[in-house]
């Protein structure tokens, strides 16, 4: 079932019309630059989720925020949906633009507003890149924690659309517990402050509703983030074990030790293979599976734990431990890891990225799963796990040119995704669900929790103009969905009439 | 070993609720009633949760436990205690009257709170009765999930106003391995000026109060960073018990029978200037006040540095929690709107409106 915008399922969407548009956006907004012609909206028809694209009406690239707040009072009165955008490179299609609605790219606000070394925090613009923000907190010894693996293109107001999370969340958290404040733009246009630069602001806690809400509920037009003081040391150790099993157990007993790593990432051995080809980490290619544990803080702590960490990971059935000579060689340890996407992506034309969580104790069974599945569809599978906190990156191989291979992968991520519920999991840690697991939402909620969810929606965005389609399936979709989905031999939501 | 009860008893809260919708009568949600003082008074029939209890689930090496609202925090924590883990928010737990809904319902941390999250960072999932009449359940075990809206977090500090919370799933963490406290005599002001020092320095600080007379530190770490810190900034050790002296609010300084004020101001504001007694917590973040003052001037010098001001005494203050800017009023009234359609849950408990 494709997951492009469906009127019939997803809900019909208001008649825009496209030139009275356009010359209204000039007349009110001369000096802000506005895309219109088939050639110049074509870059901006995916995001990272290349598979799928929809040419949007027009999009507009705004650089002052009075321009937004125009922007979105005259699409409020004109009945316009708006798409946000920021750097693009999200997975989940959740910048998927509209044919009949507005593309906003924020990715012009780009000023970091100001770096308060004693309050630890960066107050930042929406587009302003993760990475830029620890590289200008640098100078005071300080950084953003939040490390996405797209950290270099991908900017903060989409991290906190989406609730990014990178490979040092077990220990730091994810961009949830990294905000101190948002600035929004709500639907009709008006300006709301969620959060405080104290820790706690009064209320309900809005700032964590809107984290993750996927440009559903409001325009994010600037963010406070909390900075920590860089780790004096960090150390990796990579160890090495002949099966899967075995290594997942390993993550299990570090923790079981009292032990919160820094990192602790897992990679199978067609990962390992594609990481190692691509950048010459010095993995052993051998290996069915290898850990990467990075342990960070003080230094004498950080000595004290790596060997208590390789002890624990002899006992669990290491083949082998190396610890990182040195500073250039930790880097390049972490250098596979970060381009285990783009590796996997040499080994074959096309590939699809899963995010599927689920409790680590069943990371063996999981694993199982997904090998039968891979055999079962006949494409290989990938496997990359951020283990310490249980989110799977199965990467799904396949050609796009073959017929019938990007129904195949998809169906098959569909099933590792149920897999993941299935054993008390989510189908989404980090990328979000967007349009791309849109249908198996209903997999994982019924439809008295979407019915929930829509309600959140209708108290920031009753006429559904942010972002329409995107992250909570409407009941209709669910239906569908369902019955050509029958599982656990029944349909889900019988209460509704199908059609 | 820890004595447990355990009961599943959501059918019949789910019927009291079920109940309260069909007659519209306001519902009083109750745990232990250990902070029945905070908040403007609610009228309705009594939902107690405390015949909810037992922990579900927990799985040290997964870092989760899952447990019904009803629960008492100190049971909770000598659970964790045993298997060396602990809820890192640091809760009071009032002479083991709270319950676990309570605490996630009120969202207040203890002095672990800026270096280790609050509340509201530690919950990964939620079980809640609507105001729609249904148990559902969001979130999860799982330490990461962006699917849907994180209602979870929502439900963090909302005082019971969008649903009654039946169940809980919370991150959990090993005990730190070594664990020491200072005092060092200074004034308040050059606390708040050191603190805002350390804090850019890779310190294992876990915990930085000033009670008026001196900087009270807790160290917390491996036994390296633990010493070495300690050589660093020197002054005497202090006994930890009061850390929960100050979790528990038994220190001395809560004995001024004037009204308390919770004062929560980004943490690097230098001494408020207001009449009454002061005593700093979360290394300058939240600064406990006991004071005649009136609330409004309270509230003009605690929003002047973008702060807010929250009253603790009961019926001191028509409107104990800091008023709201007109438009985040009105998007809390659409929510409650929405979410608990027919005004049961706690009308009024926060805000008049909501
Ligand atoms: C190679 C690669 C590796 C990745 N690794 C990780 C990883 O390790 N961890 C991780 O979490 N993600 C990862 N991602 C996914 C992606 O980078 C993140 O989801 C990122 O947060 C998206 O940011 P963006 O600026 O590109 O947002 P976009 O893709 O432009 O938008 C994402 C969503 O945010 C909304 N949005 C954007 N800006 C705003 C705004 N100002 N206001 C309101 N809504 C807005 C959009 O509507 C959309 O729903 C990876 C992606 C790639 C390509
Ligand atoms: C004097 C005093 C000082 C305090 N100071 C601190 C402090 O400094 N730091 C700190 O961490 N805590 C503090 N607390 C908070 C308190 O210990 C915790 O918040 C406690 O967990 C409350 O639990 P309870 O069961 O007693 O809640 P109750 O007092 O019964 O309820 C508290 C609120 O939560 C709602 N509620 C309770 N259960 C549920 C549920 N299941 N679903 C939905 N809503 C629910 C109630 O309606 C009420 O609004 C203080 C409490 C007191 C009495």
């Amino acid at each position: 079932m494709s997951i492009l915008y469906d009127e019939r399922v997803d809900g019909v969407l208001p008649k825009v019309d496209k030139s009275a548009l356009l010359a209204e956006l000039r007349e009110q907004l001369p000096d802000m630059d506005v895309l219109h012609t088939q050639e110049d909206l074509k870059p901006y028809e995916c995001d990272g989720l290349s598979a799928y694209t929809t040419t949007p009406m027009l999009v507009v690239l705004p650089e002052r925020i009075e321009q937004v707040e125009r922007l979105l009072k005259l699409c409020y009165q004109r009945n316009v949906p708006v798409v946000a955008r920021g750097a693009g490179t999200g997975l989940s299609g959740g910048a998927l633009p509209l044919e009949q609605g507005i593309l906003l790219v924020m990715a012009r606000f780009k000023h970091i507003i100001e770096v308060n070394p004693e309050g630890r925090y960066a107050r930042v613009q929406p587009g302003v890149r993760n990475l830029a923000i620890s590289q200008a907190a640098a100078p005071y010894d300080l950084y953003y924690a939040p490390d996405p693996s797209s950290q270099i293109a991908c900017s903060i107001g989409g991290n906190v659309a989406e609730n990014a999370g990178g490979v040092h969340c077990l220990k730091y958290g994810l961009t949830v517990h990294n905000l101190l404040k948002v600035e929004i733009l709500t639907v009709e246009g008006e300006r709301m402050t969620l959060g405080s630069d104290a820790l706690d602001s009064p209320g309900f806690d809005l700032l964590a509703l809107f984290t993750g809400s996927e440009g559903m509920l409001g325009i994010i037009t600037e963010v406070t983030v909390k900075l920590l003081p860089k780790p004096q040391v960090a150390k990796v150790l990579l160890a090495s074990f002949d099966s899967v099993e075995k290594a997942g157990r390993a993550v299990g007993e570090i923790i079981a030790a009292g032990i919160i790593p820094g990192g602790l990432e897992m990679m199978d051995n067609l990962a390992i293979r594609a990481a190692e080809d691509f950048i010459h980490a010095g993995y052993p290619v051998d290996a069915e599976a290898i850990l990467l544990c990075e342990l960070d803080g003080v230094e004498a702590d950080v000595h004290d734990e790596c060997d208590r960490v390789k002890v624990v990971l002899i006992q669990a059935g290491a083949t082998e431990v190396r610890l990182a000579r040195d500073e250039a060689e930790r880097v390049k340890f972490w250098a596979g890891r970060k381009n285990a996407f783009p590796a996997v992506g040499r080994l074959s034309p096309d590939y699809y990225c899963m995010d599927g969580t689920i409790p680590r104790r069943e990371l063996p069974g999981v694993l199982k799963g997904i090998s039968d599945l891979s055999e079962e569809f006949g494409l290989r599978v990938a496997n990359v796990f951020h283990a310490g906190d249980g989110n799977m990156h199965p990467l799904i191989l396949f050609d796009a040119n073959q017929p019938g291979e990007l129904d195949r992968a998809e169906t098959l991520g569909g099933k590792i995704l149920e897999l993941c519920v299935k054993v008390g999991g989510s189908i989404t840690g980090e990328h979000g669900v967007g349009r791309e697991k849109i249908n198996q939402m209903c997999s994982q909620f019924n439809s008295d929790e979407l019915i929930l969810f829509h309600a959140v929606k209708a108290a920031f965005d009753p006429s559904g103009l942010l972002n329409p389609g995107k992250n909570i399936p409407t009941l209709h979709r669910c239906a569908e969905f369902g019955s050509m989905h029958v599982h656990h031999g029944k349909l889900p939501f019988p209460e509704l009439e199908r059609f | 070993m820890v004595v447990r009860h355990d009961a599943d008893a959501s059918a019949a809260l789910l019927e009291q609720v079920n109940h309260a919708l069909n007659s519209s009568a306001a519902l009083r949600i109750q745990g232990g009633n250990s902070k029945a003082f905070l908040g403007r008074k609610v009228e309705g029939d009594v939902l107690d949760t405390r015949a909810h209890r037992g922990i579900v689930s927990y799985d040290p090496t997964e870092l989760v436990i899952t447990a019904r609202a009803g629960t008492p925090l100190a049971e909770l924590a000598a659970v964790l205690d045993e298997a060396g883990q602990m809820l890192t928010c640091e809760p009071a737990q009032f002479d083991g009257a709270a319950t676990l809904g309570g605490m996630v319902a009120s969202g207040l941390s203890g002095p672990r709170r800026p270096w280790s999250g609050a509340v509201r960072d530690l919950v990964l999932g939620t079980r809640l009765i609507t105001g729609m009449g249904k148990h559902l359940r969001f979130g999860g075990e799982v330490m990461k999930n962006v699917a849907g809206y994180d209602l979870s977090r929502l439900l963090a500090g909302s005082f019971g106003c969008l649903g009654v919370i039946t169940e809980v799933s919370l991150k959990v963490l090993p005990k730190p391995r070594q664990c020491l406290s200072l005092r060092l005599e200074m004034d308040a002001a050059l606390a708040l000026q050191k603190l805002a020092e350390w804090g850019q320095q890779p310190i294992p600080l876990s915990a930085a109060s000033h009670d008026g007379k001196a900087l009270h530190l807790r160290l917390e770490g491996g036994e390296g960073s633990v010493a070495a810190a300690r050589e660093r900034l020197g002054g005497e050790l202090l006994e930890s018990a009061y850390w929960a002296g100050l979790r528990e609010q038994r220190l001395s300084f809560f004995a001024d029978p004037r009204p308390l004020w919770r004062l929560s101001v980004p943490s690097h504001t230098g001494v408020l200037a207001l009449p009454g007694e002061q005593l700093i917590d979360w290394g300058g973040a939240q600064r406990w006040l006991k004071s005649d003052a009136d609330a409004v001037l309270i509230r003009q010098a605690v929003a002047a540095v973008d702060g807010h001001a929250t009253c603790f005494t009961a019926g001191h203050c028509d409107n104990p929690f800091h008023p709201l800017a007109a438009p985040l009023l009105r998007y809390h009234r659409q929510l409650k709107t929405q979410l608990d359609p027919q005004g049961i849950f706690n009308p009024g408990r926060m805000y008049a409106e909501v």
